[in-house]
């Protein structure tokens, strides 16, 4: 069985449940969006509270979790791994094995069935960077027989290729977005602009745990599925250690895995949160993707109607990011990560490409498994967390996502010229 | 000066605007984006757009991720940063216009993000230093403008809010209710941009918005010739022209025609 929805939401998380009414997660969050957006906001509002609540809706959901997405995913024992380092236990929480290989099909399943179910909306708009949000949101439009468009920017469309063909194959009309650095940022501004202009009959599919209210409670609410799965698994002796892990790992973009993953364990003060950021060819060379982990660009600001940390220059202009990962590939971060942050409920550190690359071959030596190389920064942060874990601790690692689609970049950074 | 000098910002542009305010009537607003093409021509564009009969300017302030913006506002904000313009040179581009002589209200329209980072409050202060009269800021609605109303209150200056064919009557509410020197009402769902016509909803909506304030009300997005901007000057107290006035001065003899398009439009507005 998938585990339900209901048992996280009567919680009251961390002493206050977040978001507050006004969608704030302590300073940040919020709704700094266009007029014109704000009724289409209060509505999703409306309908992500109902969907919550009703019992049919869930028992729809949880049903094709199971059994389109495959739900529950595994947990593996790295015996491997865990041997390589000679230390604590690590799992794998398996999010590549769900059905598209990624963890966003959680979402894009959820907010689809939403939509469709409760406002009767046909037509879906979503941006996507490494092409695993695009890819999801074809997919579960080819199911539920939804019109979807998906806005690509052209530089990772070159780098992701595969999921480009796989969103056609699915039904998807991907556009290209060539304008500003031509990455995410720049597919999120013209997913918004299709959304302001045919807002009536469209529902703007946003992938990850960032924009504005209630997109950042709404994707965490539908990605804790991984975090409730993954307690549960641990705590099973049959499955897991039997224990609850020590330590969870995760990599953080907009954040959407690490939130889903992080949320259900917020509450167990034992368990030490770790977000992974994209370091890219490291902080001093400004070519990065690390929003906490550079005190000069890394600032305070407002972009894609939420106020959280955002990568920008002294003049308060979006910075261009830069990851191996296209899907950490973005200025920003979700509003509850910078939260969990100043509560010290979870650090944050950074994988450079470098590391991260080493984190992928690892994982494939080691476990047979390729992971993403969005997966790959959480991988490539192990050979860090060593010195400061003792060989009793329990580890678990949010494995997002598979590799499948990376291979072409790994190609030409392990092997440049073969 | 020009005796407007013990004035509020929020008197200077509700006074600019009933000067035109009349059954046909309306005043023009043009914008105009400061930097571009070149710093030098947005000072000798609004200098065009003074003779042509522009009773208020709305000056953009370029910023990256422009995503209220259609494809002509978007190269043009790409170019003026490409030029190196900073929030802080815009405002200097203001006083600089108002040393010429430019009397008009100043509207300073730029997203959030760049009036954040530069601190509400000193951005507010050094604004109202350099000649600026209000602020519009599109991806700011009252929900999010508690600091930004309250600098502004105190500095006598204008937020302007938006509204939306999509607004509630919750909304209308709301908006009008903080909105400060005129409402800025967005034409059509979608981003600026040149278009054929103006919607058929417009009256209604216009109607809808002065059943709850007295505030003046001003129309963009869309407006784009002199039956157009008459059309808004016969249910409205405004015109305002972005797109339209940067797609002529990127066109042939650039600095004539758009002259030339802004009498129209002025013409259109004030009922000639």
């Amino acid at each position: 069985m998938v585990d339900s929805m209901q048992a996280i939401f009567s919680a009251d998380d961390y002493g206050v449940h977040y978001p507050d009414s006004r969608g704030k997660f302590g300073p940040y969050g919020g709704k700094y969006v266009p007029e014109t957006l704000i009724p289409a906001l209060e509505e999703l509002e409306e309908i992500h509270a109902t969907a919550m609540q009703d019992a049919g809706f869930q028992d729809e959901l949880n049903s094709l979790l199971e059994t389109y997405v495959g739900r529950p995913t595994p947990l593996t024992h790295a015996r491997r791994l865990t041997e390589h380092f000679g230390g604590p236990e690590i799992y794998l929480k398996r999010e590549d094995l769900a059905h598209t290989g990624a963890h966003k099909i959680n979402n894009a399943l959820g907010q689809a069935l939403m939509v469709k179910r409760i406002l009767g909306k046909n037509r879906v708009v979503a941006e996507t960077g490494a092409g695993q949000h695009g890819v999801a949101v074809a997919t579960v439009c080819a199911l539920l027989d939804m019109e979807c468009v998906v806005y690509m920017g052209s530089v990772d469309m070159a780098r992701q290729a595969p999921n480009v063909f796989r969103m056609r194959l699915l039904g998807a009309d991907v556009r290209e977005v060539s304008s500003g650095s031509q990455t995410l940022k720049d597919a999120i501004n013209e997913a918004i602009r299709d959304w302001v202009t045919n807002v009536p009959d469209t529902h703007y599919l946003l992938g990850s745990a960032l924009g504005p209210h209630p997109f950042p409670v709404m994707v965490r609410n539908l990605q804790s599925v991984i975090g409730r799965e993954a307690r549960r698994q641990m705590l099973d002796p049959s499955v897991g250690p039997g224990q609850l892990p020590d330590v969870v790992v995760a990599c953080v973009g907009g954040g959407s895995n690490a939130i889903g993953m992080f949320y259900p364990f917020v509450m167990d003060p034992g368990v030490r949160l770790l977000g992974v950021e994209a370091g890219g060819r490291g902080i001093e060379s400004q070519k990065h993707a690390a929003r906490f982990a550079d005190p000069k660009m890394g600032r305070l600001g407002v972009l894609h109607g939420t106020r959280s940390y955002v990568l920008q220059d002294e003049d308060g202009q979006i910075a261009l990011t830069h990851s191996i990962s296209a899907g950490l590939d973005y200025a920003s971060v979700g509003p509850e990560h910078a939260l969990l942050r100043d509560r010290e409920r979870a650090e944050y550190f950074y994988c450079t490409d470098e590391q991260a690359l080493a984190g992928f071959e690892l994982l494939c030596r080691q476990e047979g498994i390729i992971p993403a190389l969005e997966s790959a920064h959480a991988v490539g942060w192990l050979p860090e967390l060593m010195s400061d874990v003792s060989s009793d601790d329990v580890v678990l690692v949010s494995l997002s996502g598979r590799g499948d689609k990376d291979l072409d970049t790994v190609m030409a950074e392990l092997a440049p010229g073969a | 000066m020009n005796g407007n000098d013990c004035m509020t910002g929020v008197e200077r542009i509700r006074s600019a605007i009933a000067k035109r305010q009349g059954d046909a009537t309306a005043a023009f607003m043009p914008y105009v984006l400061l930097g571009f093409p070149s710093r030098m021509e947005s000072v000798a564009m609004v200098q065009s757009m003074a003779d042509a009969g522009a009773d208020l300017f709305e000056f953009g302030f370029p910023f990256s991720d422009p995503l209220a913006d259609g494809p002509t506002l978007q190269a043009a904000t790409h170019k003026a940063l490409l030029n190196g313009t900073t929030t802080r040179q815009c405002l200097d581009i203001a006083k600089e216009l108002r040393d010429a002589g430019i009397t008009q209200p100043f509207c300073a329209m730029s997203y959030y993000n760049p009036i954040f980072n530069y601190g509400p409050a000193r951005f507010i202060e050094d604004a109202a230093r350099a000649g600026f009269d209000g602020f519009i800021i599109p991806d700011l609605p009252p929900d999010e403008g508690e600091e930004m109303e309250e600098a502004c209150r105190e500095a006598g200056l204008a937020l302007v809010y938006l509204l939306a064919p999509s607004s509630s009557q919750e909304r209308v509410e709301l908006v009008t209710e903080h909105s400060t020197g005129f409402i800025y009402l967005v034409s059509v769902l979608g981003t600026t941009g040149v278009r054929a016509s103006l919607p058929d909803y417009l009256t209604d909506l216009v109607a809808l918005v002065r059943a709850n304030t007295d505030t003046p009300v001003c129309v963009g997005f869309g407006v784009s010739n002199g039956t157009q901007a008459a059309q808004v000057a016969s249910i409205a107290d405004g015109a305002i022209v972005a797109s339209a006035l940067i797609d002529t001065v990127l066109g042939p003899n650039g600095a004539d025609a758009v002259k030339c398009l802004a009498r129209k439009l002025a013409q259109g507005a004030h009922g000639h």
